[in-house]
């Protein structure tokens, strides 16, 4: 348990950026800084973070931070990490790599799994904002059933993106990674608690945080952490960590607030509400529910004998 | 005059002369990753780390996209790096060798020269560096297991060097060098330690002094930073120049950016890259018994490439057979014969030159092949006309 | 002399385009984009600093008894209003 007024008040991501009014991924990077109980390296992929936070001679970091491509985060992190274990300075550091859900989900996935596979000590923070936003709002494998994207629009026949979303968690725990979790910008708390608990693990850590984006996600800027809020509350978006394969659930969330007060302030799903997509809403919420029972199940929370539902997506 | 210099003789292929220099260099990170024919190169590396022999960090990553990432990560935390690919892999890191350049990234790494797919052939040729040609690295070619192992050496100081600050290559011709074993004389560990020293990064990813690397440059700014490396591959060969004279005095073996073979006189004669330049030299040494004027002009350090000293070497022969060992699809000449064409007209030189392309996908280029190149350079120095600057040499119709 | 020829050259920047100054990004006044701006009710602020945690800049800095917005760089998203507990805050139009 973390109290507002013990953190400090440096700012190690400054103001100054050029992130978009009201971004979620802002919010976390700085709340990420505060978290951080050693000095810190960060790596930093290809992305809004990224380029947003760094245009020349701009820069909003205050710590030693690199960025190179796209897709090589983890592996530019391993070589850090390499070479702070040569100096015998590995355990004074801690490396954090960002990496948005575009980064992390698809491109970059081949590199973490290394990353995880080789156990280079390092924390690395996947940003959610469901699609690769600094590009314009394209899909990634992070993108939830029936979100609208450019290049998963909702059109007449079709109603934005017909796949699930990836579960991230899931492969990061196969690589028997001792702590990963998601968490949501909006439960402070608990984001901070894991990213203290994931950067004290001397090994690899991965941390899937939701961050709202209002110009994707299409809502009013002043919205960004009610909907990180929502998306917990109504079971969208389980929080819940890993621990040696051991699923714990972080929100219980006995009472879910139904899914269209998450969905409705949203114009990416807005298509959902027309009467020729209420299937596909149904689908969602279907998809909602599995996902949810699915973590559940996994964290002990409701019996294993429950049969599972056809099929079931991740987030 | 020259003092007693002390090495011992190692049989070794030149593979296993590039991982010994870079044991000797004490890299403080390597990242690996298998590809024939530069796999005995990671392989003889991880022996000295699996013995002790060795105070390195040994990053066996997934991919080469992977692994030269690793070395810009280390690079940039101050390590001295060192990997190794070939073909395919030197190809899907492609983007990478641009982001090691443009972030000044000292780093050494080896390319066993290997055919690029498609079809897949793991022989030697040079499509594979060529193809990156023009990623901003200091690109040096050897020619057999000794000057791989010499170069290695002398990459670290030319990387490092604050004046350069650039990423450099070693190729060596796949299997034609990197499997055939020479005995290679090695320098003393501790001459080494003394010629390199340890490396003094510019910049780098420190806690006690933090800075952003990696920043987004809008249209206003990124010239200037390609203007920066522009300048950088011009103060390469002065320092590499120097670090070769270094190492003459320690080894015995005088490097450059040229190397020049009966040139001084010849009316006619082959430029060339690598391995085969063996050939040319014995082919040459032949021609000359008969009394025709012939030499060879082998070309080390291709990127920069040296105009000046080209058209130095050039100025009085009549006419060049250029031999590449890649194909440039669609261009009129071949990756070094177009530089050399660029040569002549940067100076005026007057030799005539046609393009020789061989080798490919690792087939043989042989005496007598090498042969006609210098008796179709003799004809032109006489006068013939060139009808065919560019022939794909020995493709059966 | 254009603004382009303002800028520095090649010869004096460092290599690599490496930023050697921590937090640059400070110099760039983001209060530009408001197109509302916080105000606040001081009396109900009891100081929680939700407002604080949640800013995307951050624009609000930490006082002994209360916060204060930095409208240098307040882009006026509005989630410190949304999320306060007490109402203190409310987006005011830029006038």
């Amino acid at each position: 348990m973390v109290t507002l007024k013990e953190l400090s008040t440096q700012e190690l991501f400054g103001p100054g950026h050029r992130m978009c009014t009201g971004c979620g991924p802002a919010t976390m990077a700085r709340i990420t800084m505060k978290a951080l109980q050693k000095p810190a390296i960060v790596v930093n992929a290809t992305g809004c973070l990224e380029v947003a936070s760094t245009i020349y001679p701009d820069t909003a970091w205050k710590v030693p931070w690199v960025h190179t491509l796209f897709e090589n985060t983890a592996a530019v992190a391993s070589g850090i990490e390499a070479s702070l274990r040569k100096e015998g300075k590995a355990d004074a550091v801690d490396i954090v790599a960002f990496g948005g859900d575009g980064g992390t989900f698809d491109i970059g996935l081949q590199a973490l799994s290394g990353a995880l596979e080789r156990k280079h000590d390092f924390t690395y923070i996947c940003y959610d904002n469901e699609a690769y936003m600094n590009t314009g709002i394209q899909r990634s494998g992070a993108t939830p059933y029936g979100a609208a994207t450019t290049t998963t629009p909702a059109g007449s026949k079709i109603p934005g993106k017909t796949d699930a979303k990836k579960d991230l968690i899931g492969i990061c725990v196969a690589h028997g990674v001792e702590f990963a979790a998601t968490a949501s910008i909006a439960f402070w708390n608990d984001y901070i608690t894991k990213v203290r608990r994931a950067t004290a693990v001397k090994g690899p850590t991965v941390i899937h945080v939701l961050a709202p984006c209002p110009l994707g996600w299409r809502f009013e800027t002043s919205q960004t952490i009610k909907l990180a809020k929502l998306a917990v509350q109504t079971r969208y978006f389980p929080l819940y960590e890993v621990e040696n394969g051991n699923y714990k659930l972080s929100m219980k969330i006995p009472k879910p607030t139904p899914l269209e007060e998450f969905l409705k302030p949203q114009g990416r799903f807005r298509h959902l509400f027309a009467p020729q997509f209420a299937k596909d809403l149904e689908e969602l919420k279907r998809q909602v529910e599995s996902n949810w029972n699915r973590v559940a199940r996994l964290c002990g929370e409701i019996p294993s004998q429950t049969p599972p539902s056809p099929s079931q997506p991740a987030g | 005059m020259t003092k007693t210099i002390s090495q011992k003789i190692i049989g070794m292929n030149g593979d296993e002369a590039v991982a010994f220099a870079a044991k000797q260099a004490q890299v403080d990170v390597v990242a690996a990753y298998p590809i024939t024919p530069q796999t005995i190169i990671v392989e003889r590396f991880s022996d000295y780390v699996a013995n002790g022999e060795v105070d390195t960090q040994y990053v066996c990553v997934e991919s080469e996209h992977s692994a030269l990432s690793a070395c810009v990560g280390s690079s940039l935390a101050g390590s001295r790096v060192f990997t190794a690919t070939s073909s395919q892999g030197l190809a899907l890191m492609h983007e990478v060798l641009y982001l090691a350049s443009g972030l000044r990234t000292p780093i050494v790494m080896a390319v066993a020269n290997r055919a690029l797919s498609a079809p897949i052939n793991i022989h030697n040729d040079h499509s594979d560096m060529m193809g990156s040609r023009d990623c901003g690295w200091i690109q040096i070619y050897a020619e057999n297991a000794q000057e791989s192992y010499d170069w290695t050496l002398q990459a670290f100081r030319i990387a490092e060097d604050h004046k350069v600050s650039l990423p450099v290559t070693v190729n060596l011709d796949g299997f034609t060098i990197s499997h055939a074993m020479e005995g290679v004389s090695v320098l003393e560990e501790d001459e080494v330690t003394r010629f390199l020293g340890r490396r003094t990064p510019m910049y780098k990813l420190d806690i006690a002094k933090p800075m952003t690397f990696g920043a987004l440059t809008l249209p206003d700014y990124y010239s200037e930073f390609k203007q920066q490396q522009v300048e950088a591959m011009k103060n390469a060969p002065p320092v590499i120049t120097s670090v070769a004279n270094e190492f003459n005095r320690i080894s015995g073996r005088q490097y450059s950016n040229l190397s020049g073979f009966n040139m001084s006189d010849a009316d006619a004669a082959v430029v060339c890259m690598g391995s085969v330049a063996g050939t040319a030299r014995t082919v040459a040494t032949k021609l000359r018994k008969q009394g025709k004027r012939v030499g060879v002009l082998k070309v080390w350090q291709y990127r920069p490439f040296p105009t000046q000293e080209v058209a130095r070497a050039l100025s009085k022969v009549k006419s060049v057979g250029v031999i590449d060992r890649a194909v440039s699809f669609g261009a009129p000449y071949g990756a070094l014969c177009s530089d050399i064409a660029s040569t002549k007209v940067l100076t005026g030189i007057q030799t005539k030159i046609f393009n020789v392309i061989c080798g490919l996908g690792g087939r043989d280029i042989k005496p007598a092949d090498i042969e006609g190149i210098f008796e179709r350079a003799l004809r032109h120095a006489e006068g013939a006309p060139i009808d065919d600057p560019l022939t794909l040499l020995g493709v059966r119709p | 002399m254009s603004a382009e020829e303002e800028k520095p050259g090649w010869g004096s920047l460092p290599i690599g385009a490496v930023l050697l100054t921590p937090g640059a990004a400070e110099r760039n006044k983001t209060g530009t984009w408001q197109l509302k701006r916080p105000m606040l009710d001081e009396k109900k602020c009891t100081n929680c600093l939700i407002c604080w945690i949640y800013c995307p800049e951050p624009a609000i800095a930490r006082g002994a008894k209360t916060i204060q917005f930095a409208y240098d760089y307040c882009k006026g998203c509005g989630i410190c209003a949304t999320e306060c507990p007490t109402k203190a805050i409310t987006m005011m139009e830029e006038s």
